[in-house]
């Protein structure tokens, strides 16, 4: 005689089951939430952009060095606000580079675990400040206390003090990121180099340097496209003067000081100055993805696996 | 002789050696010195420019031509309404995706996808949000440039920050515990609820503040979705127009006035004090909640 056995799953479990997959739907949906913010971003960005480029040829858009979107005359020349951008953010490598670069050295294979404790967190401070702040600091203390002195024809708003003050704003990126890839270098290198005699300068600028050099290449894009897309420091202390103009000493509109000065302005939805801020928003967006998306790349081909 | 020569070269470099291996020590600390000057040289150009005009006005007064009675109520007010209300969309999320990614969908192709546009999401430059906030939210759902609009806009721009923190705090769980749970036969919420939360909250809670601190410093992204520098109404309901407290000093930065430039060092004194305090409480919670949860 043959026993048929139906397995009888009590009322609770069942129950807790269903709870546990509804949960998990819910968790689900929540992380998707970044996904379709990605999603909304670029779609959002295209279509006011595909209006924008329904009146403006692209070659105009590239070719034509004025910027005069907000004039009666207009141009539609991107060149003077990227040339801005790429001016403003190249000073801010100069300045976060190689800061950066000395603070990971120090706190990695210099700085004992007290000084470490103090100056990580001072470091990281700079990175905690509005970026109001430092567009203060940069138009009242940098350009008359700091580069007037030495170069006294410097317009008050100019683009070296906005590139200086987001240089320093920057400098937590390139410092964190690289110091974690300094530390990340195995022992192992640090002693093989010292037992072939070598001093500690040696091990620290021939070994952990090089062996670290995919990070700090990596901290450095990541840098610069922070620094594009910086906007307060630029419409404070880098002026609203969309002019193609190589002179740092002069006031100049980056491409996110432009989308600031439009927002604050009269630009009603649907003209061509509204659909411009998301012409130069979708151009910005795509230069600082591919910019860190090539980083990634090299920086994946580059790296030492130990 | 020519052991002589040799010993004297020998010395000759191991002397450049020695210089360098002092020098690069010092040379290095340059850049924390760099870190240093900047702040201090900051912090005292603020104290000593807006000290004086710190007063009760600059919180209790609205906006006004007159930089002897501006303050910033309404800014405040916008502040703590979209930054309390963007805190309160973004850390629930925040939790909730670090659980799935941690929890249930452990190191497969679905969580490395998602983590990948989480990390994507976090290059995106703070001023792009608030450009889709505007087409998207404000124009796009018709939620126009208002408190709710600047508040979306905020909880995606500090989704990225605050996920990851949570994500470190569920990683931090001890695996025994968990599998020790699982081995009673708990569900993966039964085991989230008793095992996993009690134990993440506090980093999880520390995530949210630094989330908050960031959303009450950025200015770009609300400046684009509002569009006021300042405004002389408190903010009544969601859909409020409004502005927030950076955008106010960016205000009262850009007029040449020296009464105005004093008055917007005493704002920045006000937010930076704000800010410290708020680290400082992300600190102290932090320890206690910790403390309380090794006690339990």
């Amino acid at each position: 005689m043959t026993h048929t056995a139906t397995i009888q799953i009590p009322k609770g479990v069942r129950r807790r089951r269903i709870t546990d997959t509804i949960a998990k739907n819910i968790f689900l949906g929540s992380t998707l939430v970044s996904t379709a913010a990605l999603v909304i971003i670029f779609s959002t960005l295209t279509i006011e952009a595909v209006s924008f480029f329904g009146h403006v040829s692209l070659l105009e858009f590239f070719t034509s060095t004025k910027w005069t979107v907000l004039f009666a005359d207009k141009n539609y020349g991107i060149a003077p606000i990227l040339n801005a951008t790429l001016l403003t953010s190249a000073i801010a490598l100069v300045v976060a580079a190689p800061a950066g670069l000395m603070i990971a050295l120090f706190l990695s294979e210099y700085a004992s675990k007290n000084v470490r404790s103090i100056a990580k967190p001072v470091v990281e401070t700079l990175a905690g400040i509005p970026t109001v702040v430092y567009g203060y600091f940069a138009l009242y203390f940098i350009t008359p206390q700091v580069i007037k002195p030495l170069w006294t024809q410097v317009q008050i708003h100019n683009a070296l003090a906005v590139g200086l003050m987001i240089g320093v704003l920057i400098i937590p990126i390139v410092a964190s990121i690289s110091d974690d890839a300094m530390r990340s270098v195995p022992n192992d290198l640090r002693l093989a180099a010292y037992a072939v005699g070598s001093r500690k300068y040696q091990v620290v600028l021939r070994v952990v340097f090089p062996a670290a050099l995919s990070g700090i290449t990596a901290s450095i894009v990541l840098a610069f496209t922070r620094a594009m897309g910086e906007t307060m420091i630029a419409a404070i202390a880098g002026g609203f003067r969309s002019i193609l103009t190589f002179n740092i000493g002069e006031a100049m509109q980056t491409m996110t000081a432009f989308i600031a000065q439009v927002a604050t302005g009269d630009a009603p939805h649907g003209t061509i100055e509204y659909q411009s801020l998301f012409a130069v928003a979708l151009f910005l967006l795509i230069v600082t993805a591919s910019l860190n998306y090539v980083g990634i790349k090299v920086v994946r081909r580059w790296a030492i696996r130990y | 002789m020519g052991d002589k020569v040799l010993s004297s070269l020998q010395r000759r470099g191991a002397g450049k050696r020695r210089i360098y291996e002092t020098l690069l020590p010092l040379l290095l600390s340059f850049g924390l010195f760099i870190a240093i000057a900047v702040l201090v040289s900051l912090l005292l150009t603020v104290v000593t420019t807006g000290a004086h005009r710190l007063s009760w006005n600059l919180i209790t007064q609205y906006p006004s031509a007159n930089p002897a009675e501006a303050g910033m109520r309404s800014a405040i007010l916008g502040s703590v309404f979209t930054v309390g209300l963007a805190a309160a969309i973004c850390i629930p999320l925040s939790i909730a995706t670090a659980l799935y990614l941690e929890e249930y969908a452990r190191g497969g192709k679905i969580s490395q996808i998602l983590s990948y546009n989480i990390a994507n999401l976090a290059g995106v430059p703070s001023i792009i949000f608030g450009v889709v906030g505007l087409g998207f939210l404000a124009y796009g759902l018709g939620m126009g440039r208002t408190i709710i609009t600047g508040a979306f806009t905020l909880a995606i721009l500090i989704l990225p920050l605050v996920t990851v923190v949570c994500v470190e705090a569920v990683r931090a769980v001890p695996p025994d515990l968990k599998y020790g749970a699982y081995a009673l036969g708990a569900t993966t919420l039964q085991m989230i609820r008793r095992i996993v939360l009690p134990r993440a909250l506090p980093m999880m809670l520390t995530g949210g503040i630094l989330g908050i601190g960031r959303a009450l410093g950025e200015a770009a992204p609300i400046l684009v979705v509002s569009g006021l520098l300042f405004i002389r109404e408190d903010p009544t309901s969601l859909f409020s127009r409004f502005t927030v407290m950076p955008l106010q000093l960016y205000n009262w930065i850009s007029r040449p006035q020296q009464a105005f430039i004093e008055l917007s060092s005493a704002g920045i004194i006000a937010l930076l004090l704000i800010l410290f305090s708020l680290n400082l409480s992300a600190i102290v919670l932090r320890e206690y909640l910790t403390r309380r949860a090794m006690e339990a």
